[in-house]
């Protein structure tokens, strides 16, 4: 077994790009993921019962099945329903549909976890139910949602990882293809397996970082 | 989409399964070694443990099947498909179940350990008796939890070319031309199969010996 740290820097510029691409989707991803999870568990709550049951439904076939089984579908049964994408709108949109499953339910916790006087004394006083989320709910439950997102962010970075498999040219596909052309698999693999364990180690340190600096301005008790 | 379509991936959908629980079980047997590492007292052990479950949670698992896959060839060491897609799964989940079952064995209470040592039971009956069931008991939900989590991702092994439920899906789409109808009852199988591991894993949890409360 030989090590040639040489493939490496002769194959930079590719490997750059590959982790550009894998970066870029993550950071569009994440948010997008949050953003609709949160809709959905808002929809879920102020929304009815029979939306509720709906969302629970698609949640749980979200939830229950692998991401590939998902990304498959949305990539090579999407142009059968007259939705034919490019592997990267493919991907992030896969991607976002997935995390925002889990985000839902983090959300759907988190309101949960707010005691229910809160929002009553929020009506009596007459706050609109925009006011109520954006006021009572949304503050209360910061603390208590930060944790499992800042899981649910790294398992979105590992999870770009399976995007490869769509020929999104990202970073696993990028030192994969590297590999097997150079026959440099050791070498590529490892600089892989590096960059997705620092980055995803320095995630969990700053979300770690920011739980314990929100703390500090937490004002008040669950 | 037919019958026929159907069976071909139920025959595979075995094959997940069996995949799966293999990892599970290798992996639980690999987890209470690293969790017995984490709560040596040798600073070295820990730190050895510490290392192996932050690389195994830190890469994706992809990656981690690309590297054994493509790593055990180059140091000479030629296996198949199967037991690289194994190696990597049980790593992986072992990782996430060493995690478990050191908060496991850390939230039995202390009160219970004295009581035992003062009514002279022996370090291996203590184990036995009290710490070992009271630490199932309370990581047998994370178990749970992560055999489901393990069989949606042994559909990650169809990139080593183990022959699963996902890539027999992917052959079939590829040859027949109905992508939709195939992923989608491939989705259903592997829907069915994990709302019965959470069926059965309450079933089981409740019928576990309790925790003292």
């Amino acid at each position: 077994m030989t090590f040639d740290i040489n493939v490496i820097f002769s194959n930079l510029p590719e490997i750059l790009s590959g982790a550009w691409v894998t970066i870029v989707i993550w950071i569009i991803t994440t948010p997008a993921a949050a953003v609709l999870g949160f809709l959905i568990a808002v929809a879920r709550r102020f929304g009815g019962v029979m939306l509720d049951k709906a969302f629970g439904i698609v949640i749980a076939v979200l939830r229950g099945t692998p991401f590939l089984i998902q990304i498959f579908l949305v990539y090579y049964g999407g142009p059968f329903v007259g939705l034919s994408l490019d592997p990267i709108p493919a991907g992030v949109i896969g991607l976002s549909i997935y995390g925002a499953a889990y985000f839902s339910e983090i959300f759907r916790s988190g309101f949960a976890a707010v005691p229910k006087g809160h929002i009553e004394a929020g009506i009596c006083v007459g706050l609109t139910q925009g006011q109520i989320i954006r006021r009572i709910l949304l503050p209360e439950m910061t603390m208590l949602v930060l944790p499992p997102s800042v899981n649910m962010t790294i398992i979105l970075m590992k999870e770009t990882a399976v995007l490869s498999i769509i020929t999104v040219p990202e970073l696993t596909a990028t030192l994969s293809a590297i590999g097997s052309q150079q026959y440099a698999f050791v070498e590529a693999l490892f600089v892989l397996a590096l960059f997705y364990w620092a980055l995803v180690e320095i995630t969990g340190w700053l979300g770690h970082l920011a739980e314990t600096k929100l703390t500090r301005f937490r004002f008040f008790n669950i | 989409m037919s019958i026929k379509l159907f069976e071909l991936l139920l025959q595979a959908a075995i094959y997940t399964v069996t995949i799966s629980v293999v990892s599970i079980l290798i992996g639980f047997a690999i987890a209470v070694i690293v969790s017995a590492m984490l709560l040596s007292r040798q600073r070295l052990l820990a730190l050895q443990a510490r290392i192996f479950i932050s690389f195994f949670r830190g890469v994706p698992l992809l990656v981690q099947l690309l590297l054994i896959y493509n790593l055990l060839p180059a140091i000479g060491l030629n296996v198949p498909s199967i037991v690289a897609a194994i190696i990597g799964l049980s790593l992986c989940t072992a990782a996430y179940q060493a995690e478990n079952l050191r908060g496991g064995f850390s939230s039995v209470p202390a009160g219970l350990v004295e009581s035992a040592e003062m009514v002279g039971m022996t370090p291996v009956q203590i184990f036995r008796r009290i710490k070992a069931p009271i630490a199932l008991r309370l990581t047998f939900p994370a178990l749970v939890n992560e055999a489901i989590l393990i069989l949606k991702a042994s559909s990650l092994v169809s990139v080593v070319g183990v022959i699963e439920l996902t890539r027999m899906a992917q052959d079939l789409a590829g040859s027949t031309f109905l992508p939709l109808e195939i992923f989608a009852s491939a989705g259903l199988i592997y829907l069915v199969i994990n709302w019965i591991v959470a069926l059965a894993g309450g079933l089981i949890e409740r019928s576990l010996p309790g925790v003292p409360r």
